[in-house]
């Protein structure tokens, strides 16, 4: 090594032996270990999703189901009590019955219920007389207009169902033989959330492991001036990009595979499509997502602000405008149009169709091309920000 | 191959924002097979002319040439030529010492068939051979900056660039370090070493010093000390009363800079204009100091010639010593700091084990010890931060278990790095440090403009603490650990990485307040600064493995072979020492 300099000259150091697969290779299998050996990734990216699924499949719920309700009974008829016990056994209803209105008032200013009905002294007086429309009393909690229009609606169900029944009781025919309406529901029958809460929730994570933990291992290099180092080594921009993107798109379908494993498993969501589909729908999404996590971790070189507009512009996206809890058609049209460039909007509808309905490609086709076409925006923007440059 | 230019700058300027560049218009040539030592303090640029070097930035005016190839135009070939270890540690610490090593092979193009013969020589050669599957992250200090100088050297580069690489390492594995660069050097390798030790630019081959952006010295570091040479001396023979000689010694307006040296002042002498060869004589001085004190020639260090350079030291004299009242004499004879039995246990880990040391009123006592050794744990006990597992601390003759809010309000804390509010004016972090010490509404009043004042702060008093100069940095950082006046101050590394005109200020106040009877204990790894105090604790895996004045220190190492030991010397002698007994035990 008495001539460095003319060694370096003539090119034998530059000369590229191993081959940029080598490099990115050794780059995957580092990210490799490190994921492996850092709690933190195995938090976000299999312990939190379970949490979340949890979360989504006990704990939020957007049915209402035993609504907390007083039953004020004014009247002690056996008719009257019959209504009651209707109202008692319903499903949608958890009553508490007392003969005076006054207490309930005080539960439902305090929330303790949801509502009240008030069955009136003269109710079976009204009701002998022929008087079908015998007035009941519903009161319903108006600061919580969802949960009050719940309460009402199923009130007034409680009511025909029994009137049904007396008439059938007493022989009566059911009202003049006019239109029965009988709804039925498709692809979610018991009309349950979970079953649409679950698949729309695993957008959410694969945005989370796409997005967040992308653009936060990538400022932690940078941090930690591991970065640094890097880049002054013949390794290259494009190299150093495919080296993050397969080990966080490995995980990404991981944590998709277990999401799916607890949703239909644990929770009985039913899965009518194919795991192809499955997979190429996550295949698509995960191309935005991690063009996004990238193109962040090109602008923000610290982990405060990067998980800071990977929130913003990737988590809340996706939790709000995806459609996943808030249906995109009920949004006034400009929020409408914003929906359009959410790469989750796609999945979670894509991951719904799978999930509840089967492998309908025709509709799964158009959100794929619209997904991979935002995530090869993104990774042009990406690479083009990405420079060897600290400066 | 010796003497090839491998870094050429022409007229390079690199800014970042408003302000004064951070490198203007410097030129200078790296050449090949010696080490050129990067020299200068925190903020002088160092960082960044490596990264221009590196070819990751690129000068705003002029040129960078790098192994012949432009790095505004050409980096990309210039990446495979340099060897490049950043300032923080660059390597995975959840990756082991070979996972690392097997990564740089891969990103620097080692064919795998030399990789087996390579990772044994580099293993070999920074010693690493028995720690290959330990994670990079439980390595000390010392063994990751050998790991990072194994990765860097993995195609034995023509040019390799160390930023600051004797940071966070012990003096021993510090020197092992220098002694593996030195030896890279006889192979023609080229080396760019940067550093804020002056005690290690002495020994480059050469060196490119700068301050604030400018280079002010390019050459051999002998011919810089040189200039200083015939005008440096020791006043000697001082038992007692050095502080006061050196404020006393400072006042001659032939006097440019001086320190305190153990029991000695080392001052240096302006330069002669009229050529006389008199020697300088001491000016009279107070009575205490004896008979005894005396000039004695020595020859310059290379911050002799800094201080040189730069036009001399700030002067002897601390405005804010003079303006604060003295502390008042509590119960006699009582020390003010008092570290018995102090024990702290994390786990299974001891970080600090049976301190035991006393502080008598207006005395300077420093924790000296690598990082990790144990003295900022010992430190975080004495002003009641972190409860001890065993043992007991009293501050002002409080206990700090039972009285640890009487004891903070006697103390006053300067952690390291300044921990200001960057974002409020120097006026607004004195108003709330007077607030949070519990000043009256008058008396904060005063104390703050006293301090404003005392510390020169003029127009500077509304700029954001963030933005101030170093040196008013510092001063801020004192100001707000002082208005309280406390008895007891506690300084964490105060004036690691600063400038020598900013620490020589710092220590004339320092020195002043003590005058005035406050008790100053220090941590330092910096043996400049351990120099300053009348006793040191060295703390070396917890335990305190020697205790004395400097002097006393050095000269327990005294050898024939040694005669003159430094401060360093006896640290690693000392530290050497307590390896070998506790094999012996083991």
């Amino acid at each position: 090594m008495t001539d460095l300099v003319a060694k370096h000259e003539a090119g034998d150091l530059s000369q590229v032996r191993t081959s940029a697969g080598g490099r990115i290779r050794a780059l995957i299998v580092k990210e490799g270990l490190q994921i492996v050996r850092d709690p933190s990734s195995i938090m976000i990216a299999f312990v939190l999703p379970v949490i979340l699924l949890f979360l989504f499949g006990y704990g939020v719920s957007l049915d209402a189901n035993r609504v907390k309700v007083g039953l004020v009974m004014q009247d002690t008829s056996p008719v009257a009590r019959s209504l009651a016990s209707a109202f008692i056994h319903s499903p949608f209803f958890d009553a508490r019955v007392d003969h005076a209105l006054a207490p309930f008032e005080a539960d439902l200013v305090a929330s303790r219920i949801r509502g009240i009905v008030v069955i009136p002294p003269d109710f079976a007086e009204r009701y002998q007389a022929g008087d079908d429309t015998a007035p009941i009393q519903v009161i319903a909690d108006g600061s919580q207009p969802n949960t009050a229009s719940f309460v009402q609606n199923y009130a007034q169900g409680v009511w025909s169902t029994w009137l049904r029944q007396q008439a059938v009781q007493m022989g009566r025919s059911a009202e003049g033989g006019g239109l029965v309406l009988e709804a039925r529901f498709w692809f979610n029958p018991e009309l349950t959330s979970r079953n649409f809460l679950v698949p729309g929730s695993v957008a959410i994570i694969m945005t989370m492991i796409g997005t967040l933990l992308t653009a936060l291992v990538i400022a932690r290099e940078w941090e930690r001036g591991t970065m640094e180092a890097m880049m002054a080594t013949p390794v290259s921009v494009g190299e150093l990009l495919v080296g993050k993107i397969v080990p966080y798109f490995l995980l990404g379908l991981a944590a998709m595979a277990l999401c799916t494993g607890v949703a239909v498993l644990l929770f009985g969501v039913p899965f009518r499509g194919s795991m192809l589909a499955l997979l190429a729908i996550s295949a698509a999404f995960l191309c935005p997502a991690l063009g996004q996590g990238l193109l962040i971790s090109a602008v923000a070189k610290n982990q405060f602000v990067a998980s800071q507009i990977a929130l913003f512009t990737g988590f809340l996206p996706a939790m709000l405008l995806s459609g996943f809890i808030f249906e995109i058609g009920s949004m006034p049209t400009v929020i409408r149009w914003i929906t359009v460039i959410v790469p989750a909007r796609y999945f979670v509808s894509s991951l719904q169709t799978v999930f509840l309905a089967g492998d309908i490609w025709s509709l799964l086709l158009p959100s794929i091309a619209v997904m991979l076409a935002i995530g090869a925006g993104f990774f042009l923007l990406a690479a083009r920000n990405t420079r060897k440059r600290i400066d | 191959m010796s003497g090839d230019t491998l870094i050429r700058f022409n007229r390079v300027t690199k800014r970042f924002g408003e302000g004064p560049p951070a490198l203007d218009a410097i030129s200078a040539d790296v050449t090949a097979g010696r080490i050129t030592g990067l020299v200068g303090p925190d903020g002088a640029g160092k960082t960044t002319f490596i990264r221009l070097v590196t070819g990751l930035m690129v000068p705003d005016e002029g040129g960078v040439s790098v192994l012949g190839h432009d790095t505004a135009t050409d980096a990309a070939s210039i990446f495979p030529g340099i060897g490049y270890m950043p300032q923080r540690f660059g390597l995975y610490e959840d990756l082991s010492v070979q996972e690392n090593l097997n990564l740089y092979a891969e990103l620097r193009g080692l064919p795998a068939g030399e990789r087996p013969a390579v990772f044994d020589r580099l293993l070999r050669f920074t010693d690493l051979q028995r720690f290959t599957g330990r994670l990079a992250g439980r390595l000390s200090g010392g063994m990751k900056q050998k790991l990072g100088l194994a990765c860097a050297l993995m195609r034995t580069p023509p040019l390799l660039l160390l930023d600051e690489p004797s940071v966070g390492v012990d003096p021993i594995s510090r020197r092992e370090l220098w002694a593996m660069v030195k030896e890279l050097t006889g192979g023609g390798m080229g080396v760019v070493w940067s550093t804020a030790y002056l005690d290690e630019a002495q020994r480059c081959d050469s060196v490119l010093l700068l301050n604030q952006g400018r280079l002010l010295f390019d050459g051999d570091p002998r011919s810089l000390m040189k200039r200083a040479e015939g005008r440096v001396f020791q006043v000697r023979g001082l038992d007692w009363k050095r502080r006061a000689v050196l404020a006393r010694m400072l006042a001659q307006p032939d006097v440019i800079d001086g320190v305190i040296q153990g029991r000695h002042v080392r001052v240096v002498y302006k330069e002669r204009v009229d050529g006389a060869e008199n020697p300088p004589v001491l000016p009279p001085l107070p009575e205490e100091v004896g008979t005894q004190a005396h000039l004695a020639p020595v020859p310059p260090r290379f911050e002799d010639a800094f201080m040189d350079i730069l036009g001399g030291g700030p002067g002897g004299r601390s405005a804010l010593a003079e303006r604060i009242a003295p502390v008042e004499q509590s119960a006699g004879g009582e020390p003010v700091i008092e570290a018995r039995g102090l024990t702290k246990r994390f786990g299974d880990f001891t970080a600090a084990r049976d301190i035991t040391f006393s502080i008598p009123r207006g005395e300077i006592f420093g924790l000296l010890g690598p990082n990790g050794a144990g003295k900022s744990t010992t430190f975080k006990m004495l002003c009641g931060l972190l409860a001890p597992t065993e043992g007991a601390g009293r501050v002002a003759g409080f206990d700090l278990r039972r009285a640890a809010a009487q004891a903070r309000q006697r103390l006053g804390y300067m952690a390291q790095k300044f921990s200001l509010y960057g974002d409020l004016s120097a006026r607004q972090n004195l108003d709330f440090f007077s607030g949070v010490y519990g000043l009256g509404r008058r008396r904060r009043r005063e104390q703050v403009e006293l301090m404003i004042r005392t510390f020169d702060f003029g127009r500077l008093s509304d700029t954001a603490a963030k933005d101030l100069p170093l040196g008013f940095k510092q001063r801020l950082a004192l100001a707000c650990a002082i208005m309280h006046e406390p008895e007891a101050l506690f300084l964490d590394e105060p004036t690691s990485g600063v400038d020598p005109i900013t620490r020589r200020e710092f220590w004339t106040h320092i020195n002043g307040l003590v005058e005035k009877g406050v008790t100053v204990l220090v941590t330092t790894h910096f043996m400049d600064e351990a120099e300053y105090c009348d006793r040191i604790a060295l703390i070396y895996r917890g335990r305190t493995i020697a205790t004395g004045s400097p002097d006393e220190l050095k000269e327990r190492v005294q050898r024939p072979d040694l005669p003159d030991p430094t401060l360093e010397d006896a640290f690693i002698a000392l530290v050497e020492e307590s390896d070998l007994s506790e094999q012996e035990v083991a």
